[in-house]
């Protein structure tokens, strides 16, 4: 971004004697690329997740509108919107009303230290994938208000098991992280997947050393958990809690929950093959010869080829799984994921210093 | 240091709850997640049944008894003209008693696999309870071939049943029996042995022997509590007699005995147990009428009978008590649901919500059997 806003700057040079609009405006104009972004990858991937579920269930999916089904989405969310804002009695109006946007929040903040590819990345921040650990836990905090908020008995379940998990889980998916950042030696999500460059993945970070391939699925768990992924989504599980902490919620208010939710399945899969499966480098190394620009697409589409192979993984394990209850999570978290996690940590470690 | 104090609260659950399978309430005192009570609220699809079938002759009550149980209407209806046929003294073609019991057998395999269906979607799994639904169109269809109707067949008659099988049945009913056993096991390793699924249900809301004989429990909530009882069995009606088959029960595989993964794996072996008996049956049946010589007119004796067969949630039993008008004077009902909703509030003491719902789902109860 501080590339573009020079550039630009360098280019225009009528634009340097108002600086700081220019950059408020650049500002203004990403992030509205960033939010249409996300509710298009969302949107799709609710169309993606219905499509792999009817296959499984032996169903068809959407298949009247357009695309073979694929305008599904828009449809949804032109019924959403168009709906009726429903605020019921004796809810906390404040609180009601914001919750779904700190639900989204979180997921939309992470975008911004996510590696598309070696040049398009919003900030490469310093600290990256800290800041990306830390913002992605603000969801927690969008859930647990509409929980409260919502003067409901079924939601204020919901969202006190999602607080207790989510901060749970936040150990494991931090320490299983660490490991990742040892190796690549910074915090920037850029350096990380620079350290992950090779010939045909075999210096993906995941291939590098037994004990990031154990962080590997520790991660992966763990963030299934963090975004309440069957078989952890326990603050909405539709058949114990109704729907959890969104039983009040309809209308736009539930799309955003709906957007962050998918929103997070997208985030969860970009950055496992982010910090573990080689990120933008590209697949087959770069043995082909080809010209600047197509080399750029290709990485591009590499770290979208990876990503939807996670998403798909993250979608067939919902479509199959049964859900566990709340005190086998918590064991799961605290007797297994964290001990292992450290064990990681600490195998790395001695790893790096023989 | 102030000591840290919970408080109990209760929690409304249903009748318009997603796991409670109709319209049940249970009134659930919590503290948090574990469970303290849980007061069951009945009556929200009471008909009225028993008091409109004093109303009616006999006959006219038939359609009544599919109403009982929807997910097992044959079973259900299949007692009731039981029932009747044991006050009048009539003699059933052995034919009609051989297509009762093929189709009374193929209405316990779809009413269960709507059952483990079910309880698999309230553990958090959709994918097999669409896959159990597609097992039970195949059946539908026959049963479409044979009475006209997939859900409530209205089928048997005082007597016999209402006409003869049709052409083609034979190979249907055989067809599935080769089909379905493979798909119950791509069924089994989808769910019945997911890790996670045995790990819900293994332990918990365990039932013992005894308290299952206490609280009247029938069919494979009995049965899950390892007693080996089944009327097919041990009061042999009909034909069963005749067929070779074993009664699965609880054997506490997974943990305890009489856990809610044991109840479930008997309703998944009685599926199979099911199949042979349609097997064996289909084999033997005889040719002849479907249909004994009964009078338009019903007019049974005075007295009282009680009639029972296994229906799918345990023993449905009729009660008939005739005056010598065309009319009973008394029909009582009793169902294996009413008798499963009352334990549930002596097995639920220190679960969690979600151990709540695998018992109500291990139950196997419907809300029209239990309201009548």
């Amino acid at each position: 971004m501080l590339q573009l806003f020079n550039w630009l700057i360098k280019t225009f040079p009528s634009l340097a004697s108002h600086q700081e609009l220019t950059a408020f405006v650049l500002f203004i104009i990403l992030g509205l690329l960033v939010l249409t972004f996300a509710a298009v990858v969302a949107g799709s991937l609710t169309y993606f997740e219905r499509k792999v579920a009817a296959r499984i269930q032996s169903r068809m999916g959407p298949i009247e509108i357009g695309l073979g089904g694929y305008i599904q989405w828009v449809a949804d969310a032109i019924k959403l919107l168009l709906k009726e804002d429903i605020i019921p009695e004796n809810v906390d109006k404040i609180l009601f009303r914001l919750a779904p946007y700190f639900a989204f929040l979180g997921a939309g903040l992470t975008y911004l230290v996510l590696p598309f590819s070696e040049k398009l990345i919003l900030a490469d921040l310093n600290v990256g994938v800290l800041y990306f650990l830390a913002v992605s836990s603000i969801t927690v905090i969008g859930i647990l208000m509409a929980g409260w908020a919502s003067y409901n008995k079924w939601s204020l379940i919901g969202g006190i098991r999602s607080a207790a998990q989510i901060v749970s889980y936040e150990i494991p998916s931090a320490l299983a992280v660490l490991p990742v950042v040892l190796y690549a030696g910074s915090l920037s999500t850029q350096d990380v997947v620079r350290a992950q460059a090779g010939w045909a993945g075999f210096h993906w970070m995941i291939f590098q050393n037994p004990f990031i391939f154990i962080s590997f699925f520790v991660f992966f768990i763990s963030m299934l958990a963090e975004n309440n992924r069957i078989p952890f989504d326990l603050p909405e599980a539709e058949s114990e809690l109704v729907a959890g902490y969104n039983t009040e919620y309809s209308g736009m208010r539930f799309a955003m929950f709906f957007l962050a939710e998918y929103s997070n399945v997208f985030i969860l899969s970009a950055f496992a093959v982010t910090l573990f499966l080689g990120g933008w480098q590209p697949l087959f190394g770069l043995s082909l010869k080809i010209p600047g620009t197509a080399v750029d697409l290709w990485k591009l589409f590499s770290f979208f080829f990876k990503t939807s192979i996670m998403v798909f993984l993250v979608l067939t394990i919902r479509w199959t799984l049964p859900r566990v209850r709340i005190d086998q999570l918590m064991g799961l978290c605290w007797k297994y994921l964290v001990p292992i996690a450290f064990f990681d940590l600490f195998g790395v470690m001695f790893w790096m210093v023989l | 240091m102030s000591l840290t104090r919970s408080e109990e609260w209760y929690l409304n659950m249903g009748p318009h709850h997603p796991s409670t399978h109709g319209v049940l309430r249970f009134v659930v005192k919590s503290d948090g997640e574990v469970i303290d009570e849980v007061k069951p609220d009945i009556g929200f699809l009471h008909r009225g049944i028993e008091k409109i079938a004093e109303r009616l002759e006999y006959n006219q009550i038939i359609p009544y008894y599919d109403r009982v149980d929807y997910l097992a209407a044959f079973n259900a209806s299949w007692s009731y003209v039981m029932a009747v046929e044991k006050l009048l003294g009539i003699e059933v073609p052995p034919r009609a008693e051989y297509i009762r019991v093929i189709l009374g057998e193929l209405n316990r395999i779809i009413s269960h696999l709507i059952s483990v269906g079910s309880f698999a979607l309230d553990m958090g799994a959709v994918t097999p309870f669409t896959w159990a639904i597609r097992e039970r169109e195949v059946v539908n269809d026959i049963f479409e071939m044979v009475t006209g109707s997939r859900l409530t067949y209205n089928f048997p008659r005082i007597g016999g049943v209402y006409q003869d099988v049709p052409e083609g049945f034979r190979e249907k009913v055989l067809q599935f029996c080769e089909y379905f056993p493979p798909k119950l096991k791509e069924f089994n390793d989808l769910i019945t042995y997911q890790k996670i699924f045995i790990h819900r249900l293994a332990n918990v809301a365990v039932i013992t022997p005894e308290q299952a004989i206490a609280f009247g429990l029938t069919g494979p909530n009995l049965r899950g509590s390892g007693i080996k009882y089944d009327l097919r069995k041990n009061r042999p009606y009909s034909v069963y007699s005749e067929f070779e088959f074993d009664i699965p029960v609880g054997t506490g595989e997974a943990g305890t005995l009489g856990d809610a993964y044991d109840r479930y794996m008997v309703r998944i072996r009685e599926m199979e147990e099911s199949c042979k008996i349609i097997k064996q049956a289909i084999e033997k049946m005889p040719d002849g009428p479907v249909r004994a010589k009964v009078p338009r007119k019903l007019k049974p004796p005075v007295g009282d009978v009680y009639a029972a067969t296994e229906a799918p949630r345990g023993e449905l039993g009729v009660h008939l008590i005739s005056d010598g008008s065309s009319r009973p004077y008394r029909m009582k009902i009793r169902t294996g649901s009413f008798a499963a909703m009352s334990i549930v509030n002596e097995v639920s003491h220190g679960l969690m919500i979600a151990d709540l719902v695998a018992l109500i789902g291990s139950l196997d109860v419907i809300a029209p059997e239990i309201d009548r």
